[in-house]
């Protein structure tokens, strides 16, 4: 495929109200997503993320900056003039008409024949599996069902992008599950970007390509799943997504980009160092729950504590522990591949060992 | 059921479920009755307001007409004859009616452009009170029902005022030198139906903003997203979803039109005259009861038809939605 560029936003800013009470949903927000990208928008109610969309799809105007599609300015184009369709949080389908007049609708205002639009409206229905139900009022089928619905409709007309705001978030753990292969697997049979917008970090995780962080109306980090799971550059990326412990070091010394830096528990490790780091500066490294080996106290270790309990979770055993000479728990977690052991309880002292690439170097 | 069996756990399940079977057939029964009590009122002012009245409104439509005026007890059809044919006093020649047809489609006639006019000026002003925050929302209505503070009779004559020749409207024209005479509007169809459409006009904004009111805004946004442009989103998607309100307003407004007597009489200066004022003539200087009878049945039967268009129009979009 060709990495050609299918959505950019460039120095976007949208500011709701005036005065006093105006409302910042987007600070300078610039992101470049490819085309037949799988492109996740990921934040805290609140972050932009929606408002985003809501500018690419033409539903509102930026305040400031540019929005273009395939590199063609659209900021100030209305929604029915940009080849970009929404898959809508509520589905938002027409109550008056049935499930094939839905899917056709896109179809028919942009003056398709008629052969064709039936043709189209056929192929859809069989791509989201709904020919039977095609007659059916979006009234007389399920939230499941409603959602495919919309889903055909926002791909019949072949968008450049689909845009997705939150469309698993009204549907049960289950079907949620079985919606997230749907999508991935319509994503790549239709070759068409999309562009989704959740709460959700394990949907985000599992299903796209590359994942933009959000917070207070500002992209945070922009990555592939793994990069953004394994290291995450600012404390917000990663305390959002996924469980993280956060301990405080300290730089002792600094070759070029490695330096040496002191755990809290006086032992003293090399790490590659970001630019503005000096000596004697305060450190936070995040470190993930499951990148946490246990080990016997007097092995060799990187931290060592007390078990304050232990929580089981059936895959998986939780221990918090409390880390000697400070207050501070660390969240460890092991997984329970041969099954539940009873080595540990609460009370026990545990030496911690952690692979220096788990300790991500935070950037605040 | 099961709670009942549970607390006695001796009984067993039958009794339990046809006891529980027959309280709720009581149950069903006195809330029946509670309702027929509750509209016990509403029926009997029914039974004697508009039942009895219309029995024998029906009844001496039949009668002979008495000389001056009431009825003579005695049976015809000639009432009914009159309604739409009339006869020659020296020749016995029957011909049509002209002046109760005339009358009859002005009525019609007025009554149509009144609804027609009444939904394109009242559409766009409920699609504005629909789209305005809840806080503006109640005083746009309220403003819509002020005209209604004031006597039908009084605002008719201020319409009167507004467009007679010497009134507002002329002597602006005539102040900006846009006209040379003053324009002849009172007296015409014209004024009647501006009078009408001003006295009815709420009465298509309020079911239309109630149906309105209820539309989820996102669906236009999805139409245009979906390439629907302004126009597209009206017809296909907006219109769709508040016809039941259209249906109701247009209703509303067509039968009190079709029936008016205050708006033609006065605006209508005793020449356009509507049914309304037909049927008075009647029972007035005509001296004609049966008659006026046979034309109030007229007038109901053409309401009727509304009606049945309106019923059976509403009962398809509440299969749509169910």
């Amino acid at each position: 495929m060709s990495a050609a560029v299918a959505v950019e936003a460039k120095n976007v800013s949208k500011i709701f109200g005036a005065g006093p009470g105006e409302v910042r949903a987007l600070d300078n927000v610039s992101v470049t997503i490819q085309q037949n990208e799988f492109f996740t928008l990921l934040g805290p109610s609140g972050c932009g993320k929606t408002t985003l969309l809501r500018l690419i799809a033409g539903f509102e105007m930026p305040t400031e900056g540019s929005i273009l599609l395939e590199g063609e300015e659209v900021a100030h184009l209305p929604p029915f003039k940009r080849h970009v369709n929404t898959v809508f949080q509520s589905y938002a389908l027409f109550p008056h008409m049935t499930v094939a007049q839905n899917i056709a609708f896109g179809l028919e205002m942009l003056g398709k024949p008629k052969a064709e639009v039936q043709s189209t409206v056929s192929a859809m229905l069989k791509l989201v599996r709904m020919e039977e139900l095609k007659d059916r009022r979006t009234s007389q089928i399920s939230g499941g069902q409603q959602q495919r619905v919309a889903l055909a409709r926002a791909l019949a007309p072949r968008p450049k992008v689909l845009l997705l705001d939150e469309p698993l978030s009204a549907l049960d753990l289950k079907l949620r599950k079985e919606m997230q292969i749907e999508l991935k697997r319509m994503q790549l049979e239709t070759g068409i970007t999309f562009i989704f917008v959740t709460h959700d970090q394990e949907e985000a995780l599992t299903m796209s390509d590359r994942i933009a962080v959000m917070s207070k109306g500002k992209i945070l980090q922009i990555g592939s799943p793994t990069e953004i799971y394994e290291h995450p550059t600012v404390r917000f990326v990663a305390d959002f997504i996924g469980e993280t412990n956060f301990i405080e070091a300290e730089v002792m010394q600094r070759i070029g980009s490695d330096g040496q830096i002191k755990l809290p528990s006086g032992i003293v490790i090399s790490h590659p160092l970001g630019e503005n780091v000096g000596v004697g500066a305060k450190v936070t490294l995040a470190i993930r729950p499951e990148r946490i080996d246990l080990v016997r106290p007097g092995t060799e270790a990187h931290l060592s504590g007390t078990v304050e309990n232990i929580v089981y979770f059936g895959t998986d055993t939780t221990f918090h522990v409390e880390l000697e000479g400070s207050q501070q728990e660390v969240t460890v977690r092991v997984q329970n591949r041969r099954g539940h052991q009873e080595v540990l309880k609460a009370g026990d002292t545990v030496g911690m060992r952690i692979a220096p690439e788990a300790m991500q170097i935070l950037k605040d | 059921m099961a709670e009942g069996k549970a607390a006695h756990p001796a009984a067993s399940h039958r009794p339990a479920s046809t006891f529980a079977a027959q309280a709720a057939a009581a149950a069903d029964r006195r809330e029946t009755r509670g309702r027929w009590l509750l509209s016990a009122p509403a029926l009997l002012i029914l039974l004697f307001a508009a039942i009895g009245p219309l029995v024998i409104v029906v009844i001496y439509s039949f009668l002979k007409k008495g000389g001056y005026g009431g009825v003579e007890w005695e049976f015809s059809t000639d009432a009914w004859f009159s309604v739409v044919f009339t006869k020659d006093i020296f020749s016995d020649a029957v011909t049509l009616a002209d002046a109760h047809m005339s009358i009859l489609w002005r009525s019609v006639k007025l009554s149509f452009f009144t609804t027609v006019m009444a939904l394109v000026f009242g559409f766009p002003t409920a699609y504005f009170i629909a789209t305005r925050n809840e806080k503006s929302r109640d005083l746009w209505l309220f403003l819509i029902t002020i005209p209604f503070w004031t006597n039908l009779l009084i605002r008719t004559f201020a319409v009167m005022e507004v467009i007679r020749n010497e009134g507002i409207v002329n002597s602006i024209l005539q102040g900006l030198g846009l006209i040379d005479a003053p324009i002849q509007i009172l007296f015409t169809d014209f004024a009647v139906m501006m009078g009408l459409l001003y006295v009815y006009l709420p009465l298509m904004v309020l079911p239309l903003y109630a149906s309105m009111e209820r539309i989820d805004f996102r669906l236009v946004e999805a139409g245009y997203d979906l390439y629907a442009t302004r126009w597209h989103v009206l017809r296909r998607v907006i219109f769709p979803l508040v016809k039941p309100g259209v249906i109701a307003g247009s209703i509303l407004v067509f039968i009190p039109s079709l029936g008016a007597y205050v708006t033609p009489r006065v605006l209508g200066g005793g020449r356009n005259l509507m049914l309304g004022n037909l049927i008075e003539m009647q029972f007035g200087q005509g001296r004609n009861w049966p008659l006026g009878a046979a034309l109030s049945i007229t007038l109901m039967a053409i309401v009727m038809i509304a009606l049945l268009f309106y019923v059976k129009n509403a009962s398809n979009t509440e299969a749509r939605h169910g």
